[in-house]
C-alpha cells in the first residue's frame, strides 16, 4: 500500500506493489501535497514492495522531479530490483534521480 | 467482460509436438483497473511454458504500455483512479469503450495484439518517437512505444484517425526449446 511520510525535509514515499497508470494518480496527488503543504526539499520512492512498473512509474518520479528540482531538491529511488533499474536506466532517468540499493 | 479460450487446431492431439497453437482473446472495458487484468492475464497464459522472470516481466511492462495507451489515448480515459475510486472527481467521466487483446501462441513465439476502436493516431512516427506525449499534462512519461519497442522483439503499430489502433508484438520465448528437450 501507498504510504507517505516526511521525515526532516525528505518526503518518503512507499510505493505499492503494482506501480502503473491506475494507481499514479493517486500518488501524484498525494506527493503533491506533500511537498506543497509539508515544505519537503527532497523526494525518495521507495520500491521495497513494487513487484512491477511500467513508464507511468517513469511519469511519476519526472512529475516530481520537476516540481522539485527548481528548488534545489533532490529525487531518490531506494530498493529497486532489477527490473525497476533497467527501467530507470532506459528511460535515462539514473542521470537526474540518485538510485540507492 | 467477455473471456474465451479458443483452441488450436492442433489442440488435444498434438500439444507437445512443435507445430501446436494456443490462442485466447480477451475484450474488457477501456478502464485504467482493467490495465493489471490484462497484463496478469497474458502472465498466467504464457505460464506453462516456463518463462524466465525477466521474460513475464518484460511482457507484462509491454501489455500494460499497449494497454494503458488505448484507455489513455484511445478512448481518453485519462485519470487512473481505482481502488481509491472516492479521489475521481465527480466531472471526470468515463468514456466508453473496449479493448481487444489477441494472444497466440506458436513455434514458441508469443504473437499479442491490442485493439481499439478510439480515435487512432495522427502521426505514428511522432508518437513512436521516445519522451514524445501529446498529453504532457498527465505527467506521463512518453516511454510506451520506447517500452514496448525495448522489451519485446518486435512492434508494429497500425492506426486510423477517428478508427482505432492496433498494437502487434511478437517474442520468443527462449525457454521452449528447454521444454522440448525435457520430453
Amino acid at each position: 500500500m501507498e504510504d507517505f511520510q516526511v521525515i526532516d525535509n525528505y518526503l518518503m514515499v512507499k510505493l505499492p506493489v503494482e506501480v502503473d497508470h491506475h494507481r499514479a494518480a493517486f500518488i501524484c496527488e498525494n506527493a503533491d501535497k506533500y511537498i506543497v503543504t509539508e515544505n519537503v526539499c527532497n523526494v525518495v520512492f521507495d520500491f521495497e514492495d513494487t513487484r512491477f512498473m511500467d513508464s507511468s512509474g517513469i511519469g511519476i518520479i519526472m512529475g516530481r522531479y520537476k516540481k522539485i528540482s527548481c528548488f534545489g531538491g533532490r529525487v531518490y529511488a531506494i530498493h529497486a530490483d532489477r527490473q525497476i533499474q533497467r527501467l530507470l536506466k532506459m528511460s535515462g532517468l539514473n542521470q537526474i534521480v540518485e538510485v540507492l540499493v | 467482460m467477455i473471456a474465451e479460450k479458443m483452441c488450436g487446431e492442433k489442440c488435444g492431439q498434438a500439444q507437445t509436438g512443435v507445430n501446436w497453437k494456443n490462442e485466447m482473446e480477451l475484450v474488457f472495458d477501456a478502464v485504467s483497473s482493467n490495465e493489471s487484468f490484462a497484463r496478469t492475464a497474458v502472465a498466467a497464459f504464457i505460464s506453462h511454458l516456463n518463462p524466465t522472470l525477466e521474460e513475464l516481466a518484460d511482457i507484462k511492462t509491454a501489455v500494460s504500455e499497449a494497454v494503458t495507451n488505448a484507455v489513455i489515448h484511445g478512448y481518453e480515459n485519462l485519470y487512473g483512479y481505482g481502488v481509491h475510486g472516492e479521489a475521481r472527481p465527480a466531472y471526470v467521466v468515463i468514456h466508453p469503450g473496449k479493448v481487444w487483446l489477441h494472444c497466440l501462441l506458436e513455434h514458441g513465439v508469443l504473437h499479442i495484439d491490442v485493439t481499439d476502436k478510439g480515435k487512432g493516431i495522427e502521426d505514428l512516427e511522432q508518437a513512436m518517437e521516445p519522451l514524445f506525449t501529446t498529453k504532457p499534462e498527465l505527467e506521463r512519461s512518453g516511454m510506451g512505444f520506447a517500452f514496448m519497442e525495448a522489451f519485446m522483439d518486435e512492434l508494429e503499430v497500425e492506426s486510423v484517425p477517428g478508427q482505432g489502433t492496433t498494437v502487434h508484438m511478437k517474442k520468443k520465448l527462449g525457454i521452449g526449446a528447454w521444454i522440448h528437450r525435457e520430453d
